[in-house]
């Protein structure tokens, strides 16, 4: 049964977020007999609830309160107040992930030494290597259920797959094919095979698809150590006069501040409310914001360089039908300075509905070239680009000077400028998917910019030295022995690849941390 | 094309549905904007009848798909209406647009102008307006999430309650 710990109760680990790394640190703790305490944002929604309807299923999903942007991102101009494309709900942004589960190339752990001098761009090496982290991407796998690994079969190619593989085949591309999914092929853990229904960004109504929701979140409440509580917005981390962490204030369900004391505190709310909630925690001891002796917290902002292309053919294709992501191609995500810029990208199928192809293809677009494009939508084949992208200090989360949300928290502005190695990154995945789609006999194409981020990446790095990140290799502040930050934030660099298998990766590597140094009495 | 006859004092509704049985007309009675050969009408309530036909028309020039009917742009903009009723500001912000509009366009106003690329080259004088960019962002949205303008661009919406495509043609692409 669930557990439900008082508030007053300082022996409880309370972890922020209930997403990739949220979700699966719980459980993880949970399994081991150690009581969590999660409290998440949003509501809780259960699969069945999931709406195939993309405008319904944002209103539903969703992370809508206000945020602000600036840098020179087309995301900016289109889309001031939608910098991210993220969730707010119990299950975080694993309820409308595509299920993408790739591990990091070895170089992309040390892209300092790989890559060299970057003018422009921050870069660092992780503190861990891809040896580490093996056998963490091994269990993250075989507990997402990611085909292509542990023997489980690949799920079938649906159409917009077929014209990819067709392209990919003209082209030369020798690596391509349904990807490593994190959605069942067959049924395993309890859970349905995938139906092919699309909709996997509105939230997998079969739950074939892994989401923390049902799957972490309710196997950590059977060990009656775990407690989700949804409808909670963090506001503040307090500590005490010798700096350690002592427990957080959140706003209820009501709108009341309450504050659940706490043991250890782990910070998983994304790469923009991770950072915000850190600065909003500042003090007298800490008049920067919690963890933020080396200034990084907030920097180093990242949202993969992306972009989609889309073609038109003469004949149909019904790209829509079936899973949106599973479709592949890697061998672009090499690192060959040969092509102009360092690092490597993915391309990935990816569909959108009427409603959202419109909003997105071409925003502020109209006229015939803007519609006639619509007037084809069953004849559309499509893909995502995801590559890596440069860190910059510049690029980075901020409290917003004067305006606030609801509860008097500072909103966050997100600044995001490209670096030339991501413009010249994106115009090249631009150029080979458009003659990807040429093989086949595409009648048009359309390099389609940038969408609001769903890969927010970063802003609490992870480092060696405490003067360059946030956190260690075990992602616990170096400030701040009981402080942990839990999801992407920690990342160094963002490698090529789709975020979530690494986040999974780090949550079930730090469990093991955070045991052994409460078993050893450390924090 | 879309054509109107514009209201006379004295002449009925029932009148004008007579008098509008050819083609694709548009026929503003009263409050009302009605389309006699398709069968559906629209009230106003705060803007006037004539300002929403010219929205209409506006509303196919943003998004111009010759397959969908005037009923989908209608509905698409009836929200300005309704919002016109509720804000002043916005009332105000609709009625000058659009009389800016037929001021720019000369004799005969917007509607006037036969060619679609005469009133778009209007609209591409006014893009950047406030007035523009509130009707094209609300567009997005009201035109193509209406669930009944779908299968016209052959998008099946929701496929859950049909078992997903697994049976219904995810792989059914022959043509490679």
């Amino acid at each position: 049964m669930a557990a439900q710990f008082d508030l007053k109760n300082d022996g409880v680990v309370v972890i922020i977020g209930s997403g990739a790394g949220g979700g699966t640190l719980g459980n993880e703790l949970a399994q081991k007999g150690i009581d969590v305490v999660i409290l998440e944002a949003g509501a809780r929604h259960e699969y069945e609830d999931f709406i195939n309807d993309e405008w319904d299923s944002f209103t539903q999903l969703a992370w809508k309160d206000k945020r602000t942007t600036s840098g020179d991102w087309r995301v900016a101009k289109d889309f001031p107040n939608l910098p991210a494309w993220i969730v707010k709900s119990v299950g975080g942004s694993t309820t409308h992930w595509a299920g993408a589960s790739l591990r990091f190339q070895e170089h992309e752990f040390k892209t300092a030494t790989t890559y060299g001098k970057v003018k422009g761009a921050n870069l660092l090496d992780w503190p861990v290597t891809l040896t580490e982290m093996e056998p963490y991407y091994a269990k993250a796998e075989a507990k997402m259920g990611v085909t292509g690994t542990n023997n489980w079969p690949r799920l079938p190619g649906n159409n917009n797959f077929k014209v990819l593989k067709a392209g990919a085949d003209k082209l030369g591309y020798k690596e391509c094919h349904t990807g490593n999914m994190a959605i069942n092929s067959v049924e395993r853990d309890d859970r349905n095979s995938c139906q092919q229904t699309g909709f996997c960004f509105q939230g997998c109504k079969w739950g074939a698809k892994w989401s923390t929701l049902y799957t972490e979140i309710p196997k950590g409440e059977a060990t009656g150590h775990l407690e989700v509580r949804p409808n909670a917005m963090v506001i503040k981390i307090n500590h005490d006069a010798s700096g350690k962490v002592t427990g957080v204030v959140y706003a209820d369900k009501d709108g009341k501040l309450q504050e659940q004391k706490a043991r250890i505190v782990a910070v998983a709310g994304n790469s923009i409310e991770s950072p915000r909630l850190l600065l909003n925690s500042q003090s007298a001891k800490f008049p920067h914001g919690l963890a933020n002796s080396s200034g990084q917290v907030g920097k180093n902002y990242m949202r993969h360089t992306t972009g989609s292309v889309y073609a038109i053919f003469d004949k149909p294709v019904h790209m829509y039908r079936g899973t949106t992501m599973a479709g592949i191609i890697r061998d672009e995500a090499r690192h060959d300075p040969s092509r102009g810029f360092v690092g490597g990208y993915e391309f990935e199928t990816l569909s959108l509905g009427l409603p959202f192809m419109a909003a997105f293809l071409n925003p502020g677009g109209w006229g015939r070239s803007f519609t006639t494009a619509l007037d084809h939508y069953d004849h559309m084949a499509g893909l995502w680009i995801v590559g890596e992208d440069m860190p910059r200090e510049e690029n980075r989360i901020t409290l917003h000077a004067d305006e606030k949300d609801e509860h008097g928290m500072p909103i966050a502005d997100v600044h995001f400028d490209d670096h030339p190695n991501d413009t010249a990154m994106r115009n090249h995945a631009y150029k080979q998917a458009t003659a990807l789609y040429d093989a086949v006999g595409a009648t048009r194409t359309f390099p389609t910019p940038p969408y609001p981020s769903t890969h927010n990446l970063g802003t609490n790095r992870m480092s060696e030295k405490a003067e360059d990140g946030v956190v260690n290799k075990h992602g616990q502040t170096h400030d701040i022995k009981n402080l942990f930050v839990s999801d992407g934030s920690q990342f160094t660099t963002g490698a090529a690849e789709n975020p979530t298998l690494t986040i999974v990766s780090l949550a079930i590597r730090q469990a093991d941390y955070i045991a052994a140094q409460m078993s050893a009495k450390t924090i | 094309m879309v054509t109107i006859y514009e209201r006379k004092p004295g002449l009925s509704r029932r009148e004008l549905l007579k008098r509008g049985g050819v083609g694709a007309l548009l026929v503003i009675s009263g409050s009302a904007i009605i389309s006699p050969e398709h069968a559906w009408g629209l009230e106003t309530s705060a803007l006037k009848p004539e300002t929403m036909a010219t929205l209409i028309q506006l509303a196919r020039d943003i998004y111009p798909h010759d397959q969908v009917p005037d009923k989908y742009y209608a509905i698409a903009v009836k929200g300005h209406d309704e919002m016109a009723a509720k804000d002043p500001a916005h009332k105000e912000l609709i009625e000058k647009g659009i009389a800016e509009l037929d001021k720019k366009a000369g004799k005969g106003g917007y509607r006037g102008l036969g060619w679609e690329e005469q009133r778009v080259a209007l609209l591409t004088e006014i893009e950047k307006t406030p007035f523009f960019q509130a009707v094209r962002g609300g567009l997005v949205v009201s035109l193509y999430n209406q669930k009944e303008v779908w299968p016209i661009f052959g998008y099946e919406g929701e496929s859950y309650s049909k078992g997903g495509y697994i049976a219904r043609g995810f792989n059914d692409i022959e043509w490679l």
